[in-house]
């Protein structure tokens, strides 16, 4: 293959892993802006997403369409229910201490890995794609459905935007993240702000999951891979900071893409974690983040 | 702080005469009892004892979960025929994890706890591998039914013997000559970057080549990928066939992917249906399937066909005529290997028949009388089809089955023969001590 075309697939690729990235990073990103919680298991909400797509769409007989677009507003809202229950039940009960909310969601992980093989099992289950589209380029097929995983993933980033910037709750969500005190000073309940989050932030990953399960399959140790490049792409962008989340998964999602498609994937991942040291060394703060107060 | 240890040390040693002497007595009154002597001489009424390595949980699960039906079945029809030597056969199950080092530990309880005859039934070939050593120190034997190359290669020991299911190396070998005549000569190999997938690469590249083709790329993807279409560009334009044994969850994004990267047009596709065991061929995703072909050790399908005896099979065993289990449809079977159960266990009857076996005082004897074997002809006890065994190197050499996806269900249209996929032998264990 020419290097134009092989360029052009690189890219594609690229974007793809870039849009799923950067939701799933937006919502570990949100709660650690807002809560100061690093949320582990973040990852395992992303594999509940898409094994409850999963579960709604076998549910559903007729066209894929209709239980993937059912799926696409049930699961995320499954999985956010649960982790409004967790947040209530674990994370609020330890104070928001940093040290005890990072043992506790490594916790979380597991539970939630091993009750998904207990009743889900350990098969990789698909989902069928709303539409089978082959887009047919002069040197090779892209699936129509890859594409369309980018626009939507755009669209709930500028919907997020909007919720953080133009409404009321963003407002409150902006406050609290920017003084906690303060904000509870001001009659804002902070708690259930937190709980709000933490929900947000679980839904994000299960709607990257339900528009990532069409192209993968619902496996139960599908999290770790994106848990680790969320981490990635939220220490480059800067901690809390949408548009660096954003910038980030885009450069890291680009790059794999590339990088792995002209050397080898293995090199991508050696090159992302070199970046993050090198963040980490020269700019603690991330790319786009502000320095802690 | 020192000190402190010291004294919870003298104190942890506190064992006085009296309470020794109490164990000791306890120890000899248990082993005196009557029901530690049970069989001690009842030999020949006694059951013959079979430990079955099974792939219960891990990776193998599909596998092990087939693979202990198919021994139910194989069994139960021994011992309604009157049993080995007039003696009844007892499968004792034990689940190794699909892991190696617990499989080692598995083979000691069978030898140590359970006093089995011998080791039976794994698949996997790392656990094989881990399990072996085991064996040869127990001096027990081991009958696997693994299709790796490990036996043949001459790397176990005497103990270890595969009589049931051809090795993956004459598997690659005989369907060559049959990819080079009636799909293609330029080969790209796309295959799992680990062991598994190293044995196809290595033996499919002198295999092609001696039928005059040749592998034009080799594309080995990290066992841990996800995605697959950023390999697809290292697929040469001017291949005529890609050769796949992908494995593992991701099978299915694999040939989903396949079918977006290359549309209608693209090269024409072979593969080892241990991808797609135990996986539905009417999943969503698998559709571009259509038209493929692959190897099957024994068809998954009922053949229109096929001989009496491999219907009786097939009913035996609990499977359908789309190979799924006769109580739940979505439940497909591990056809392509299962057989090799069924085919060891009647192996081993024959092999103690013939021997006289009385106990483990035997072990050595049946090994001996099992590489005395050759020609197996095909029927009831060998329902995949007759086989060669080479006493040598403890392998059998079947004849192998190529099949087409068509209509979303897999139709025979080659049979290989035993001399397509045999080889020259490597190794000679009858010449190693027991």
């Amino acid at each position: 293959m020419a290097f134009g075309p092989y360029f052009l697939l690189a890219s594609l690729e690229g974007l793809v892993t870039a849009a799923v990235l950067s939701l799933m990073a937006l919502g570990l990103s949100l709660v650690f802006g807002v809560m100061r919680v690093v949320n582990v298991a973040h990852g395992e909400f992303y594999m509940l997403g898409a094994v409850v797509a999963w579960w709604v769409a076998s549910l559903l007989g007729g066209h894929p369409a209709i239980g993937f677009l059912l799926a696409l507003v049930i699961s995320p809202l499954v999985v956010a229910a649960i982790a409004f229950v967790a947040e209530r039940l674990v994370l609020s009960r330890l104070h928001y201490e940093p040290e005890a909310t990072i043992v506790a969601t490594i916790g979380l992980l597991y539970i939630i890995q091993q009750l998904a093989l207990t009743f889900y099992g350990p098969e990789a289950r698909p989902v069928q794609a709303p539409f089978n589209y082959r887009i047919s380029l002069p040197w090779f097929g892209y699936s129509a459905y890859k594409l369309s995983v980018i626009g939507f993933s755009v669209l709930m980033m500028l919907a997020t935007w909007l919720l953080l910037t133009r409404t009321k709750i963003g407002l409150i969500m902006r406050a609290t993240q920017f003084d906690r005190e303060t904000a509870q000073a001001f009659g804002i309940p902070v708690g259930r702000v937190y709980a709000g989050v933490f929900a947000l932030g679980a839904a994000l990953a299960a709607v990257a999951a339900v528009l990532i399960v069409p192209i993968q399959q619902a496996h139960y140790l599908m999290g770790l891979d994106p848990l680790l490049l969320s981490f990635i792409v939220v220490i480059i962008g800067g901690l809390g900071s949408l548009r660096g989340t954003v910038v980030a998964a885009v450069l890291i999602g680009l790059s794999d893409g590339i990088i792995s498609m002209f050397f080898s994937p293995t090199l991508a991942k050696m090159l992302a974690t070199l970046l993050v040291a090198l963040v980490l060394v020269f700019r603690p703060q991330g790319l786009f983040g502000t320095a802690a107060r | 702080m020192s000190e402190d240890r010291i004294l919870k040390l003298d104190r942890r040693n506190g064992l006085s005469r009296r309470t020794t002497l109490k164990g000791l007595g306890a120890a000899a009154g248990l082993i005196a009892a009557p029901g530690f002597v049970r069989y001690g001489q009842a030999q020949s009424s006694a059951p013959i004892k079979i430990g079955f390595q099974c792939h219960r949980t891990g990776i193998g699960a599909a596998y092990g979960r087939w693979y202990e039906r198919v021994t139910a079945a194989a069994a139960k029809r021994i011992n309604d025929a009157g049993g080995i030597n007039g003696r009844p056969l007892e499968i004792v199950i034990e689940d190794d994890g699909t892991d190696p080092k617990r499989g080692a530990e598995v083979v000691e309880k069978f030898a140590n706890q359970h006093k089995v005859d011998l080791v039976y039934g794994t698949l996997f070939s790392h656990v094989v591998v881990g399990s072996a050593p085991a064996a040869g120190e127990l001096k027990i034997p081991y009958y696997v039914v693994s299709e790796g190359y490990h036996v043949a290669s001459g790397k176990l020991n005497r103990y270890c013997v595969q009589p049931g299911i051809t090795d993956v190396k004459a598997q690659v070998r005989s369907v060559a000559p049959w990819i080079a005549g009636n799909l293609g000569k330029k080969v790209t190999l796309v295959y799992p970057d680990y062991a598994f997938g190293h044995d196809h690469r290595d033996f499919f590249e002198p295999a092609i080549k001696a039928q005059g083709g040749e592998v034009v790329a080799k594309v080995p993807i990290p066992p841990t990928e996800t995605s697959f279409t950023r390999y697809f560009p290292q697929i040469p334009s001017d291949t005529d066939v890609i050769y796949h044994v992908m494995v593992g969850p991701a099978v299915l994004t694999f040939v989903k992917e396949l079918g977006e990267f290359f549309g209608s047009g693209g090269p024409q596709l072979f593969g080892f249906i241990d991808s797609l065991e135990a996986v539905d061929i009417k999943s969503p995703g698998l559709e571009f399937l259509e038209g493929s072909h692959f190897w099957e050790g024994m068809p998954r399908y009922a053949q229109p066909d096929q001989p009496d005896y491999v219907t009786a099979y097939r009913e035996a065993v609990g499977i359908d005529e789309n190979g799924a289990s006769t109580g739940d449809a979505k439940d497909i079977s591990t056809a392509a290997h299962m057989f090799g159960c069924w085919e060891t266990l009647n192996i081993i009857k024959a092999s103690m028949e013939a021997c006289g076996y009385r106990g483990p005082e035997d072990r050595a004897a049946m090994i001996e009388a099992t590489e005395a074997m050759t020609e197996m002809e095909a029927g009831p006890d060998h329902p995949q089809g007759k086989k060669l065994f080479n006493g040598k190197t403890h392998q059998v050499f079947g004849e192998q089955s190529i099949s087409q996806v068509s209509d979303g269900k897999l139709k025979v249209v080659h049979r290989t023969s035993i001399e397509d996929g045999s080889y020259e032998p490597e190794a000679d264990y009858t010449t190693m001590s027991f």
